[in-house]
């Protein structure tokens, strides 16, 4: 545990390796950015933990009607929700192939990744939207239901952070294509595809979730002391 | 040296103000002198920390002020002071928290055989009920919630048709027993306190949350909303009569159950027009008021609050104060009344009397008004139209000089300051936040506006 | 743990060319931490008037037309909010966080200098939302700072229509704001340092900071899911917190929500805020006493443990706000044991302050006299904080005066002497001129005895049963009439408090021209920030060469030297190797 043994250094006491020669430690250019994506990711994490524990909590009133487990209700068929899990896979799988080219300073496969990611982003984006209508229209209303309200509003704040990370990849993309500096592109897009399988990871809990049945949500929250 | 001498007089004078200080806890009424002594506990071992770091602190100010050629001394830290002084504040904390612990063990536990009584808070009122003879609460639901069952009590429960419903303030307790109080809320968030039983406990909406303690001494206690509830908030007050059993039994019987109270007959109000007679001298024929005779207009006012002022002047709650000559008027008239349901009746046919506006009389601006009015509309509604369920009578279209005398009445005490006047006491708070004639014109010229 | 440290060439520097890229859109740490404490400070004395008012109406009833019950619990709402969020998160992290993390781990800047303007952009638009919710239909909400629903969002509080609304959206704003700073704040400490710059070197200021910085990014997500949860059930429907419920005589539409759910959320976020505004001004008011009583800190090592014991245990100690909320008592014993715990590390940490002091060289200069008034403040609030936090003296004391005498003191009396010890003892780098010393003196007296004369008595209010939020207490059995002078004599304290800032802020602006100017280090600190080429420091803060570190930031009066300070960036001699007391050598 180094950071124990950092915390029982004694600072006043002279160390002759660090008093007299302070040696720099080789420079990592990309340090301060993977140390904010990891809190990013942290952050992130810990919203959407919060979000799920008021979901599991939320689910133990009378009123919470789940969206799985009958055969009336939209989730019971998980099809749809499926395909746009693939979708968002698809994304993830076009990242690491981007950062694979990108890595071995082939531009062309870089970009071509990246392509495909930013296209099943979206096309991810667009099917959730989609399947809001679907539900509209079979009258799962936002208010209509606890359910049905934690099911819009965290596909919503999923999507917003996946769009966040659109617009910061395609920042990166720019600045390479202004800079024409393909050989950098591999540090920051290995950090966006940490972040993109983070998402991927976080949406497949929400989907285990969003599609559970009442007993699995009853069960998780007697784990959680509801 | 200024500030060494500064601490020192703040550390004397903090335990000064302590041991002087009038302000103190409330005498102890309930079986909770546990709580008092964790209070005392953690006071003591508290009070000898702030003496001894102070004192030290300005000690050590003092001896190392900064003198010409001294020097501070160089001590990185001192591991055995360190682990002494963790050892003894643990054995300090571990000193105020345990007693702590025991004692809300005792308060989770609540002994078997305590009475059950539900209190009912709502904005901003405390109403109660009794299990009545089967020992047994009725079940209730927010859906049932109407004008004529402000408890929500649901009608397919035979266990609650003899619930007794105490619809008022005030509440009484026998003395020496334990009770549970079952706390419910029907709209935001209250507490339920008594300062002189030290517990107190939040009331959600939604749920059912619960404090015991056995009342300990006879007397009258305020019951105080804890929890910020909206703009009455602090007008938002009860009272609990601890009595002996057998005042507590005299005052239960009094009290009616659901069962009484939903086979009241219906008002008739073609009776009630036969009497009517009676009140015509003053409040005209169509019951349109009369400036010069000092009556109100009181055509269409509602049957609730109508019966309720009856019955005031009745019981002496209103119209007793000496201050208030026209009021002592009506309570003689009232008097004439034979009975409860006579006055129903007479309430009923009021009530049917169509309304009509008043001829404004007071000159103040409207638009100050307004802002004053904003208080006034969360129980009178927005437009003054008065509220059942708060037991708020319409505003508009009343005469602004008899709300003007009434709004003095209620600043003086000459209104509302009897103990039986439920709703009084919060009129009273309310009408104190007009400080001069001018926003009471204002406000009222606002109301003509409705 | 590594440590990086960035060449000194690889940090871009956003060279300010004009007035407006200097002193607007600036980039530089310098400036926007400036920047933070402009706004954070107006808010304050926004905030500060607003409690004037309240206490007007405490203390002297059916006198003032104006202040009508809802106006009051706007007042009360704006003032806690502004004061917690507004002014001392955002002072303390954003100001001072701001200007002293690059300079006391020897970097040019923070290392995300554009995230960091945006941070300040982004913060003042939201105290630009929430001062618009004073000029909006119904006014600010006057839900209480706690915005407890249903209540919040309910007819029968003020401010229901607008003023929740801005006042939640601006909350959001505020945590975006504060998550693009913070981000900076942690990755310049853990990469930014300069050379030697380990962790256990880095002044406890820094400590502070960072770990309060972390508590932050951690805690402010559970105020971000509150807030959204609760916009939804205003303005959409939905039923997250909001049960069946009947609203002054109307059945609204909502079902089974849970108001104990957002307590639980709110408090999440909430205590640890409130670390996140204590640790930092323990850190800071550390390096003040050290430098002025010329002697290290004592027991740094403990001082650094405390610092995090207290932040990681401050995310499992919410629930003692909610002890009479109607959550499964059981919590009770879980919640009063962790609570009753944190008052060990804080209590060594008051030891460690007043042992700084003893055998030192005290020199009662005006930051000084603030440090230990900070220390007699908070002795004071942290020990009330044991009657609350212990659960069954929670049942006569919550919702009561005392509450409110216990968290001013903690969390507003003393952070804001360690925030005046800061501006009193910073002030001189930050502008090259020497606060008045006299005008200090004057200011400290005043602020030090008159709010203990607010406060002190506060407690006994409570003690008798007084409830908080209560916009009269007229009309009760149990409160004397001589709780109503005593209510008056308060507010008298607070309007003559009120108006001694006054003072301060006349130092501030009279010294920044008419200032004796400031040597360059003129309180003989050890750290870094005094060690720049420039005071106050240029863009870029150093010179061509970062600065070296070569010791620790407390080695004042050490034996043998010649000075009775070496600065941290002082190479260590030979002669102090081997003669070095309880070192190796």
């Amino acid at each position: 545990m180094s950071l124990f043994r950092t915390l029982r250094e004694k600072p006043w006491e002279h160390e002759p390796a660090l008093a007299g020669h302070p040696a720099a430690a080789p420079v990592d250019p990309l340090g301060p950015a993977r140390i904010a994506v990891r809190f990013i990711m942290a952050i992130v994490g810990v919203l959407f933990f919060l979000f799920i524990i008021t979901y599991l909590s939320r689910s133990q009133y009378p009123d919470f009607q789940s969206l799985a487990g009958q055969p009336w209700q939209p989730f019971n068929d998980t099809g749809r929700l499926w395909f746009n899990t693939g979708l968002l896979a698809l994304s993830s799988v076009g990242m690491q192939g981007g950062l694979w080219s990108a890595r071995r300073e082939r531009l062309n496969g870089a970009v071509l990744g990246i392509s495909i990611a930013v296209f099943f982003a979206i096309a991810f984006l667009l099917a959730q939207l989609d399947l809001w209508l679907r539900l509209q229209a079979l009258g799962f209303y936002l208010s209509s239901n606890p359910a049905n309200s934690y099911f819009y509003l965290l596909t919503a704040v999923h999507g917003l952070h996946l769009l966040g990370g659109l617009v910061v990849l395609s920042n990166i993309v720019f600045r390479v294509w202004y800079d024409g500096a393909g050989a950098s592109l591999g540090g920051p897009l290995g950090l966006c595809t940490q972040y993109w399988h983070f998402l991927l990871a976080v949406w497949l809990v929400l989907f285990a979730l969003l599609a559970s049945p009442p007993e699995t949500l009853n069960a998780l929250a007697a784990m959680c002391g509801f | 040296m200024k500030l060494v001498i500064a601490l020192i007089v703040l550390v004397l004078g903090s335990l000064l103000f302590h041991v002087l200080s009038p302000w103190w806890f409330t005498p102890l009424a309930s079986n909770w002198d546990t709580v008092d002594t964790t209070i005392d506990i953690t006071l003591y071992i508290t009070g000898v920390v702030f003496v001894a770091v102070n004192l030290f602190m300005a000690y050590a100010v003092y001896r190392y002020r900064h003198r010409p050629a001294q020097k501070a001394h160089y001590e990185p830290e001192n591991k055995r002071l360190e682990t002494w002084l963790t050892a003894i504040t643990a054995v300090g904390v571990a000193a105020m928290l345990a007693p702590g612990l025991v004692v809300w063990a005792d308060f989770t536990q609540v002994p078997e055989g305590a009475d059950e009584i539900e209190v009912l808070g709502e904005q901003w009122q405390w109403s109660y009920r009794f299990p009545g003879e089967d020992g047994k609460l009725g079940e209730v639901a927010t859906r049932y919630v109407a004008p004529d069952n402000p408890f929500g009590m649901s009608p397919g429960d035979p266990a609650g048709a003899d619930d007794i419903l105490v619809r008022s303030n005030e509440l009484h307790l026998p003395v020496d027993r334990p009770v549970k109080m079952l706390l419910r809320s029907k709209d935001v968030l209250h507490d339920f306190a008594v300062p002189q039983f030290r517990v107190k406990m939040d009331m959600l909406p939604g749920s059912v949350t619960y404090a015991w303690f056995t009342p300990t001494r006879t007397g009258s206690f305020d019951v105080l909303c804890m929890e910020l509830c909206g703009i009455a908030h602090y007008a938002m007050r009860g009272r609990v009569i601890v009595d002996t059993e057998e005042d507590f039994k005299a005052w239960l019987g009094g009290q009616t159950t659901w069962a009484e109270q939903r086979a009241r007959p219906a008002a008739d109000p073609a009776a009630g027009e036969r009497q009517y007679a009676t009140c015509v001298a003053c409040h005209g024929p169509e019951g349109r008021g009369n400036l010069q005779m000092n009556a109100p207009a009181i055509a269409g006012m509602e049957a609730w609050y109508l019966e309720r002022q009856l019955r005031y002047y009745r019981q002496g709650v209103r119209g007793a104060h000496e201050g208030d000559t026209f009021g002592a008027q009506m309570a003689a008239m009232a008097g004439t009344i034979a009975s409860d349901s006579a006055l129903r009746n007479l309430a009923a046919y009021v009530a049917s009397l169509p309304a009509a506006d008043s001829e404004p009389t007071l000159d103040g601006d409207p638009r100050r008004g307004a802002g004053h009015f904003n208080t006034c509309g969360a129980c009178h509604g927005a437009r003054g139209q008065g509220n059942h369920a708060l037991q708020a009578p319409r505003l508009a279209g009343q005469q602004d000089w008899y709300l003007k005398r009434q709004l003095k009445y209620f600043r003086e005490g000459i209104r509302g300051a009897h103990q039986a006047d439920n709703y009084g006491h919060q009129m009273t708070m309310m009408a104190r936040t007009l400080q001069n004639e001018q926003s009471i014109d204002d406000l009222l010229s606002y109301v003509n506006t409705l | 743990m590594q440590h990086t440290a960035l060449a000194d060439q690889t940090l871009e520097l956003h060279d300010p060319r004009s007035f407006v890229t200097k002193y607007i859109w600036s980039q530089d740490h310098k400036v926007i931490a400036i920047q933070y404490g402009l706004t954070a400070v107006f808010v304050g004395l926004v905030a500060l008037a607003l409690s004037a008012l309240m206490r007007l109406q405490l203390g002297f009833p059916d006198t003032f037309d104006f202040i009508t019950p809802g106006a009051y619990l706007q007042f009360v709402t704006m003032h806690g909010m502004i004061m917690v969020i507004y002014l001392l998160t955002a002072l303390l992290l954003g100001g001072f966080g701001n200007y002293l993390i690059p300079l006391m781990v020897g970097a040019r800047d923070m290392v995300f200098p554009y995230m960091n303007m945006l941070s300040f952009w982004v913060y003042l638009l939201s105290v630009l939302i929430l001062l618009a919710s004073f000029f909006v239909p119904g006014g600010p909400t006057g839900a209480g700072w706690t915005l407890y629903p249903p209540q919040a969002i309910l007819e029968g509080t003020p401010g229901v229509d607008w003023g929740i609304v801005l006042m939640l959206v601006s909350l959001a704003v505020f945590i975006v704001a504060f998550t693009m700073g913070g981000l900076n704040y942690v990755t310049t400490v853990l990469q930014a340092r300069t050379r030697g710059m380990t962790l256990m070197r880095m002044p406890l200021t820094i400590w502070g900071i960072f770990t309060a910085t972390i508590l932050g990014l951690l805690a402010f997500p559970a105020l971000l899911v509150s807030a959204i949860m609760m916009l939804l059930d205003k303005l959409a429907g939905t039923s997250f917190f909001m049960p069946a419920l009947v609203s002054l005589g109307e059945s609204l539409e909502y079902t089974g929500g849970s108001p104990v759910l957002f307590q639980h959320l709110f408090w999440f976020f909430g205590h640890p805020e409130v670390y996140i505004v204590a640790l930092p001004a323990f850190g800071m008011v550390s390096d003040v006493l050290a430098c002025h009583a010329r002697k290290n800190i004592f027991g740094y090592r403990m001082m650094v443990w405390a610092i995090v014991f207290i932040g990681a245990l401050s995310f499992v100690v919410w629930a003692h706000h909610m002890y009479v909320s109607g959550m499964h008592p059981a919590f009770g014993f879980f919640f009063a044991t962790t609570t009753l715990i944190i008052a060990v590390p804080t209590a060594i940490k008051v030891y460690n302050w007043v042992l700084t002091l003893w055998r030192g060289n005290i020199h009662l200069r005006v930051p000084m006299l603030f440090a230990i008034g900070f220390i007699f403040t908070f002795v004071h609030g942290g020990l009330t904080g044991l009657f609350l936090g212990n659960v069954t003296i929670d049942l006569p004391l919550s919702d009561t005066y005392f509450v409110v005498a216990h968290f001013h003191m903690v969390m507003g009396v003393s952070p804001i002497m360690v925030l005046f010890a800061a501006i009193y003892h910073w002030y001189p780098l930050m502008t090259g001129r020497m606060l008045n010393e006299g005008l200090g003196k004057a200011h400290f007296w005043l602020t030090f005895l008159g709010t203990y004369a607010i406060y002190l008595p506060m407690h006994y209010l409570g003690f008798l049963g007084v409830p908080r939020r209560y916009f009269a207490i007229s009309g009760t059995e149990f409160i004397p009439e001589s709780a109503m002078s005593l209510n008056a004599s308060i507010t008298v304290s607070a309007l003559i408090v009120g108006a001694s800032q006054l003072l301060f802020l006349v130092n501030v602006f009279w010294s920044l021209r008419h200032g004796e100017r400031a040597p360059r280090n003129p309180w003989g600190a050890t750290s870094l920030e005094w060690q720049t080429p420039d005071v106050p420091p240029h863009h870029g803060n150093w010179g061509p060469q970062l600065p070296a570190v070569y010791r620790w930031a407390y080695d004042y009066s050490v034996p043998g030297a010649d000075q009775d300070f070496i600065p941290q960036n002082h190479p260590v001699s030979d002669d102090e190797r081997s003669n070095a007391p309880g070192g190796p050598a």
